[in-house]
């Protein structure tokens, strides 16, 4: 069995590919550069070229579909057309050469208007109300995705928070913020928030490719079911890294606002460097996000190996248990 | 006068209303409107259950009152369907808008209350309506189902009512909201000119009615020449003998008294115009009535409390139906009776010591012990209890008693008792405003007070007729609206004659819970029920005639004359129990010369805390007690130990009960030592004594207590019990008695609302409250458990653990009281919560600080673990922090 695994370059699409093989699968890889994934076979290429899309899924009994635009702030365009349009081709491509299933793999962002979400399950992904480009991009690619259900297994699965050593994602924009005493928290910093531990989300998404014939056409959300205060968290990262935690705080109300307005000044001077706060980061770190984790584990027949206090204890070894 | 207006059918798209429930029916008039066809709109599920091809098992004829219509019924049509449905008894439900009412016919005439009564008639005959059927009304239509009833007995299988009268006793005003609307000018301008008497009435429901729900009440009397029957209403209202219609209210009055059909009543109580007064008139005149009081709902309890379940449960459960109605359940539903041969009424030792001049109560004060023998308190009793009868007290009456224990209070307790009237207890820690819920509820026919408590009485309107245990001034009686003085009565009953004993399954007393888990509730006791309460502590505590109390906690204080033996109360203020010292113990023991010493938990702290005041001969009593308990709340190892170390050679006992059952187990302190090696969860409450059975029905992923109560070691489950001394059932609260005894087998038994397990020893633990308990994804969580090892970080003075989140995927949350108290609530710094985390059993999404536990104000003790979850909930959604 072959299953193609895009933007397997990444942070978790690396661990992807490697569960995937734990579980016996030969993985092919497709992405731009160079995987660098031992035991994996790369194709390289963009999921927005229809043409190398179909090179890549030319074989390959089932995709996971990891690939995407990933960032705080940008050019809408650029989310539009690889986020939508590259999963648009790829599920194209996929559907022409007969794979057996498909995981779009998503994020719990797709479903989320700004509010707590306090024990949810998966609801259906909005992008009318979805927050930031990202949000929204993903929110019409699961749509997308689920909507060739039909034709063939297609199952979404929306890691939380996925974090880890050698996360450039979260880890390392938390650590760099408070080195330079740019990370505060925002209100008390008591908000919960599920997150994921790297291995558990891969192991996740290969368990959701292993049952995709079970439990197509459903989305389901992945944590490590230990949601954690945004302070706990924060703390728990910075000295796993033995960095300072912060320790100065930003009303939660303040940020959001002031988030929106830098996020406007961006978009309108778009550069290569992030913004320091959008209110999409405001909103994630101020208001409760855990999930109700009873189905995708009954489901996917899957539990997170990694505990929350196991993974920051790799996370400091990583980081020479400085 | 109006022309009149035609019947129709209610616009589309009211929220919960079916348009195919609607249905207009052609009726010939009768009375008044003999010779004219009048149309109604009602709400009928027949067609419904036709077309299913349902038969049903007989009809509810559902009456609205003033200015409702039968959108008030919704919520029972729905009920009824969907129980139907699901393969239950399918009941017909029959909702009629009155004339002139809602969507039925403005006829332009106005209606009396006979002319009313005559139209139901009228309308069934047309509808063909045969029996069984059960009446529903609610506030007028209340009365006009009622006089229904009355006309249609043997199509009658029951009648059930919401907030209604049936009668206004003479000589008293009525409700004052009333009396300002029928006053000729205001009524025609506040209900048919303006809305006003409408929008008031909807603003009586609590919560308030979303906006939607309000605008469908009001669709039907959007103009005034729509209004005219309410105004109709309000003018009928008999409120003086004279007025036309009150001859037909005493008619049906009368009537219902007659009825022996099974009988419902769904109360709200916080109603300005249907007070508890009402209900206790038709609870008189349907004495085999089931009834409920739904304490926070009001007028408008259709909306208020979930009546239809209630209602629909009672049809399923006691209404005779066409498939058994040669056997219509009627009369007292009482529970089997159980063969009780050794009854020994609760004077019987006083009695039998009537010739005794030894001492039986005694009264600390601060001067001298008031010592009162045995003849005289016979003697007392037997005057008291004559004279109550002089002055109309008759068994089944209810008698509050707000007195001072004492020797006064005992006599009066033994005398209602003797007499069969109820005794009415609530205890003064309750509060003002939780007594004053406490009398309104119980409705006593008799308030025996002392000057505080008359006064109490008077300012806040609680029921019944006033005796004043003090000797007080006329002018002072008059200020206080007393009847009668206690002396007087006394006085009166030297030359009475008592009438026949009361039996052992006649009502005896209504006892208040604490109020600490809930609003307080009356537990009703009969007299073998209390009789078997002083078996069972005589027996597991071996009192004899010689053996002597202190009786420093309420319930108990009172029972020394049952036991046969002397008690004396210690000197303390009630309401403050702790103010009790230990010179006030010690002067009591010496006093009675007593071998066993009842104190409350609340009590024992300052008992320990003045114990340097004691003197040798304080000590020398002391050291003569055997036996020493400490009741009504658990109390730690250390604050026993060091209560116990007064009593040298005392055994240290904290039973378990609750006023539901107020001795369930027992356990000494070695055995609370003994316990703490156990690896068990909870409180350990010791084994249960002789006569009482515990059960635990299994909690399941829910958290509810769903398992058939068993003895299987280790199981987490709702602590059951029973008991010859349990209670007889709640006062007035019927849905309450349901769920306590829900599933529980043949056999007397009551689920406690407690947590916990058994060991393989026998020995109960008590892990929490039900309501307490966290569902989380791993199952239900007891919060006591894992408080007691949070509990052993040293930092941390309390601890309470509670759920966040939606049930079946709670995340458990420590919240802790530090040693060394910070300024504000907040999270918990990374290394305390490390230690807590540590010490946990269970995995903690978060642990918070507070300043100080939010507690019961009774006990000082119970957390309110209700409250800090939902201030857990908000702070943790990223909320306002501030204080639990």
């Amino acid at each position: 069995m072959t299953v193609l695994v895009t933007g397997a370059s990444g942070f978790l699409g690396r661990a992807v590919v490697r569960a995937l093989q734990e579980r016996g699968e030969q993985v092919r890889t497709f992405q731009r550069r160079p995987s660098g994934v031992p035991g994996a076979d790369d194709v390289l290429g963009s999921v927005t070229d229809a043409a190398a899309s179909a090179r890549a899924v030319d074989g390959v009994d089932g995709v996971v579909h990891l690939a995407a635009r990933v960032s705080l702030a940008g050019d809408p365009a650029e989310f539009e057309r690889v986020n939508v349009g590259g999963t648009a081709t790829l599920l194209d491509a996929a559907e022409r050469a007969g794979v057996a299933r498909f995981v779009q793999v998503s994020s719990p962002s797709v479903a989320h208007a700004g509010d707590s979400l306090v024990g949810v399950g998966a609801r259906p992904a909005d992008p009318a109300r979805a927050r930031g480009e990202y949000a929204r991009t993903k929110a019409a690619a699961e749509l997308l995705a689920l909507g060739r259900d039909g034709t063939m297994p297609v199952v979404a699965v929306r890691p939380h928070l996925v974090w880890g050593p050698g996360d450039t994602q979260l880890v390392e924009r938390v650590l760099d913020r408070a080195r330079r005493g740019r990370l505060p928290l925002l209100g008390h910093g008591a908000a919960l928030i599920d997150s994921t531990y790297v291995d558990n989300a891969a192991d996740g998404i290969a368990a959701a490719y292993e049952r995709a014939p079970q439990v197509h056409g459903r989305a389901y959300v992945l944590t490590n079911g230990e949601p954690r205060t945004v302070a706990d968290l924060l703390a728990g990262i910075c000295r796993a890294a033995g960095v300072r935690p912060p320790a100065w705080r930003v009303p939660a109300g303040l940020a959001r606002a002031a988030g929106g307005a830098v996020e406007a000044v961006w978009r309108v001077r778009p550069g290569q460097d992030e913004p320091p706060m959008t209110r999409f980061l405001a909103e994630q770190l101020s208001t409760a996000h855990w999930f109700d984790q009873r189905a995708t584990r009954a489901e996917l027949g899957w539990t997170p190996r990694v505990s929350v206090d196991e993974g920051l204890a790799r996370l400091a070894a990583h980081y020479g248990g400085a | 006068m109006v022309s009149g207006l035609p019947a129709r059918t209610p616009p589309p798209g009211l929220p919960q209303l079916d348009p195919a429930w609607s249905r207009l029916v052609e009726v010939d008039g009768v009375g008044a409107d003999a010779g004219e066809r009048r149309t109604w709109h009602c709400l009928d599920t027949g067609p419904v259950l036709t077309e299913r091809g349902v038969a049903p098992v007989g009809t509810v004829l559902a009456v609205h009152g003033n200015p409702t219509w039968s959108y008030l019924w919704r919520r029972l049509v729905a009920g009824s369907l969907e129980r139907a449905a699901r393969g239950g008894p399918a009941w017909r439900v029959v909702a009629v808008d009155q004339l002139e009412m809602g969507w039925s016919q403005r006829t332009g005439t106005r209606r009396d209350l006979a002319q009313r009564v005559a139209d139901l008639g009228a309308f069934t005959a047309a509808l063909g309506l045969a029996g069984p059927v059960v009446t529903l009304g609610h506030d007028w239509g209340g009365v006009v189902s009622l006089g229904w009833a009355v006309d249609h007995r043997a199509d009658l299988a029951g009648v059930a009512l919401l907030n209604t009268a049936v009668h206004h006793p003479d000589g008293t005003p009525i409700p004052a909201v009333l009396r300002l609307a029928t006053a000729g000018p205001v009524l025609e301008l506040g209900t048919v000119t303006t809305t006003a008497f409408l929008d008031t009435t909807l603003a009586l429901a609590r919560p308030a009615l979303p906006a939607d729900v309000a605008d469908a009440y009001r669709a039907p009397y959007r103009s005034a020449d729509r209004r005219d029957g309410i105004g109709g209403f309000v003018a009928d209202i008999p409120a003086e003998a004279s007025h036309p219609s009150a001859p037909e209210l005493d008619r049906v009055a009368t009537g219902v008294a007659a009825l022996d059909v099974p009988a419902l009543m769904l109360w709200g109580p916080r109603d300005p115009v249907f007070a508890d007064r009402y209900l206790d008139d038709l609870a008189d005149r349907l004495p085999h009535a089931r009834v409920h009081r739904f304490e926070h709902a009001g007028h408008l309890v259709a909306e208020d409390a979930p009546y239809a379940p209630a209602v629909l449960d009672w049809l399923g459960e006691e209404v005779g139906t066409a498939a058994d109605d040669a056997a219509p359940a009627s009369g007292p539903a009482a529970p089997p009776r159980e063969p009780e041969p050794e009854f020994e009424p609760l004077w019987a030792r006083l009695d039998a010591r009537a010739d005794d001049d030894a001492p039986a109560v005694i009264g600390m004060t601060a001067d001298r012990p008031l010592v009162v023998s045995w003849r005289l308190l016979a003697r007392r009793v037997r005057e008291i209890a004559a004279g109550l009868h002089a002055v109309g007290v008759r068994r089944g009456d209810r008698v509050a008693l707000l007195v001072q224990p004492g020797p006064t209070l005992t006599a009066l307790v033994y005398a209602c008792l003797r007499l069969g009237a109820v005794v009415v207890v609530a205890d003064a820690g309750l509060g003002v405003r939780g007594l004053s819920r406490a009398e309104r509820g119980a409705q006593p026919d008799y308030v025996v007070g002392e000057t505080r408590g008359l006064a109490a009485a008077r300012a806040l309107g609680w029921p019944g007729v006033r005796i004043a245990a003090e000797p007080l001034p006329a002018t002072a009686r008059a200020a206080l609206g007393v009847a009668h003085r206690l002396t007087d009565v006394a006085e009166l009953g030297r030359s009475g004659v008592l009438p026949p004993e009361p039996g052992p399954h006649d009502e005896a007393a209504v006892l208040f819970t604490s109020g600490s888990t809930g609003p307080a509730k009356g537990v009703l006791y009969t007299h073998a029920q209390l009789s078997a309460v002083r078996d069972a502590l005589a027996a597991h505590f071996d009192v004899t005639p010689e053996t002597g109390l202190v009786t420093g906690f309420a319930p108990f204080a009172l029972l020394g004359p049952a036991l046969g033996t002397r008690s004396a109360t210690p000197r303390m203020d009630v309401s403050a129990p702790r103010t009790l010292t230990a010179r006030a113990v010690a002067e009591a023991a010496a006093a009675s010369d007593a071998r066993i010493a009842f104190l409350s938990p609340a009590a024992i702290l300052n008992v320990v805390a003045t114990a340097d005041a004691l003197t040798d001969p304080d000590r020398a009593a002391l050291a003569k007690i055997r036996t020493f308990l400490s009741t009504g709340a658990p109390v730690s190892e250390r604050l026993l130990a060091s209560t116990a170390a007064l009593m040298p050679h005392a055994t240290a006992h904290t039973p378990y009960g609750m006023t539901e059952c107020l001795l369930v187990t027992d356990v000494t302190l070695e055995g609370i030592r003994a316990a703490a090696a156990a690896p068990d969860a909870g409180v350990c409450v010791g084994v249960p004594v002789p006569g009482v059975q515990v059960r635990i029905s299994a909690l399941d992923s829910d958290g509810a207590a769903t398992g058939e109560p068993g003895t299987e070691a280790g199981v987490l489950g709702e602590v059951v019990v029973g008991a010859p001394h349990l209670k007889q059932r709640y006062d007035r609260l019927w849905l309450t008695d349901r769920a306590a005894e829900r599933e529980t087998g043949p056999g007397r038994w009551h689920r406690t609302g407690d947590v916990g397990h058994l060991d393989a020893a026998g020995r109960l633990w008590i892990e929490g409250r039900l309501a307490h308990v966290l569902t989380t994804p791993d199952g239900p969580l007891a919060p006591v458990g894992p408080e007691q090892h949070v509990e052993r970080v040293a930092a941390v003075r309390r601890a309470a653990v509670v759920g966040v989140g939606p049930a079946g995927v709670q995340q458990a949350v420590a919240v802790v009281e530090l040693r060394a108290a910070p300024r504000r609530a907040g999270l918990a710094d990374a290394e305390l919560a490390a230690a807590v985390r540590a010490a946990a059993p269970v995995p903690l999404a978060a642990v918070l600080v507070v300043p100080a536990m939010p507690t019961d104000v009774r006990h000082n003790s119970k957390i309110d673990r209700t409250r800090l979850a939902a201030w857990a909930e908000r702070v943790l959604t990223g909320g306002r922090v501030g204080r639990p």
